[in-house]
């Protein structure tokens, strides 16, 4: 049969292009909240997770998938929503994980806590709040260089 | 009587929207600005909660009423939140006092939600347990802090705790849509979940130096809607404005 429609790992090629609304250096596909691309029949579905429930980026990202998406020629699309499993910070890729931490942020570790300061590297850090600038992230301090930073919390 | 698994939907719903919108109202004005931050994450999950519990309640109903039309185009004798939630902010002890108390029944109401035999109660519960556990261990912490703190701190999380333990009773109550649940597999009686909150509750009291009152009386009449508190109005006023002075609004 000869289709025009594009391979899936294409279509995953384009999501791993688009920019979490928030933080900017990694993707949505970094972050781990793509859980599937399929083709049903003539309608691309994508089916995405958030990350906190009550998260406004959540809007902002459906519609950058949509957009992105929609400027490769895709017409017939639907974003399917999907709770169950529940988001968790393991499905952050090593790459993003990486960038995370040359932006300033610190990647979470299976211990609960950064493992250094993003900034100096010390391994001095103090925890000043669970919550922080977004629903996603803590905020920590080095008690080396003084700097606040973020962390990305485990959940 | 309309269908109980809706009832039942509204009642989850309405707890994390009024509590929500109570928690919120902190945001610009708490009293240092990590705790503003944390107070505003809290909400914020809260609300999100929401959206996913009224909605699922919205199409069990199969009226066509979406989380917002719920939220708000209903009146005060129609939420069925617990009364505990819908008690004003107080000073800041108040506040995190009300949030501990619902906190530890929130966390352990949900764990027992995740296993629902209903799938979208299930999934929304194992989601919203990510977002509770960090919750419980910050009000825990704070009413910790706070209690075992300086005269003035300790002084004003017993009187929190005094003003509001009458309203940790009805957490705990049953009815006919809880039997309802019960019998489907779709939820757990709430009675159940009382001696594990007891225990929990007086651990932390004690570390925090606290007494618990010791009349177990309870105020009731949230969650079947019977009876508000006068406070739940007020409120409703501030967080329904726009729909009521502009009907349909949207974005």
């Amino acid at each position: 049969m000869v289709t025009d429609q594009p391979a899936l790992e294409t279509v995953w090629a384009w999501l791993s292009a688009v920019p979490d609304p928030e933080i900017p250096v990694i993707s949505l596909t970094d972050l781990g909240i793509i859980r599937d691309v399929a083709w049903d029949d003539d309608t691309l579905v994508v089916t995405v997770t958030p990350t906190y429930s009550g998260c406004p980026a959540t809007s902002i990202i459906n519609l950058d998938i949509e957009t992105a998406l929609r400027a490769k020629g895709i017409e017939k699309l639907s974003l399917k929503r999907q709770l169950s499993p529940a988001w968790t910070t393991d499905w952050l890729t090593d790459t993003g994980r990486a960038k995370l931490e040359e932006y300033g942020i610190a990647p979470p570790q299976p211990a609960g806590g950064p493992k250094q300061c993003p900034l100096c590297k010390s391994t001095q850090v103090e925890k000043i709040s669970q919550f922080g600038s977004t629903p996603c992230k803590a905020q920590w301090r080095c008690q080396s260089c003084l700097e606040p930073f973020d962390y990305f919390k485990c959940i | 009587m309309s269908d109980p698994l809706f009832e039942y939907l509204c009642r989850l719903g309405d707890n994390t929207l009024v509590l929500g919108h109570r928690v919120s109202e902190w945001c610009g004005v708490a009293p240092v600005l990590e705790e503003d931050i944390a107070l505003a994450n809290v909400a914020l999950d809260l609300i999100g909660q929401t959206q996913l519990w009224l909605g699922l309640a919205g199409e069990v109903e199969g009226d066509g009423r979406d989380a917002d039309r719920l939220a708000f185009h209903r009146d005060v004798w129609d939420f069925r939140n617990v009364l505990l939630v819908e008690q004003p902010n107080g000073d800041f002890g108040q506040t995190m006092m009300r949030q501990f108390l619902f906190d530890t029944w929130h966390l352990s109401m949900l764990k027992a939600l995740a296993g629902s035999s209903h799938e979208q109660i299930a999934a929304i519960a194992e989601k919203s347990v990510k977002e509770v556990t960090y919750h419980l261990e910050r009000s825990t912490d704070t009413v910790i802090g706070l209690g075992d703190g300086t005269e003035e701190s300790h002084d004003r999380m017993q009187k929190a705790l005094d003003r509001l333990y009458p309203f940790v009773g009805e957490m705990f109550l049953s009815d006919d849509i809880d039997a309802a649940m019960v019998t489907q597999g779709i939820a757990p009686d709430p009675a159940s979940l009382r001696k594990a909150f007891d225990a929990q509750l007086d651990a932390v009291l004690a570390e925090a130096t606290l007494t618990k009152p010791a009349d177990d009386f309870a105020h009731k009449g949230g969650k079947t809607g019977a009876r508000h508190t006068e406070h739940l109005g007020h409120m409703l006023t501030q967080m329904q404005w726009l729909q009521r002075a502009y009907p349909d609004a949207s974005w």
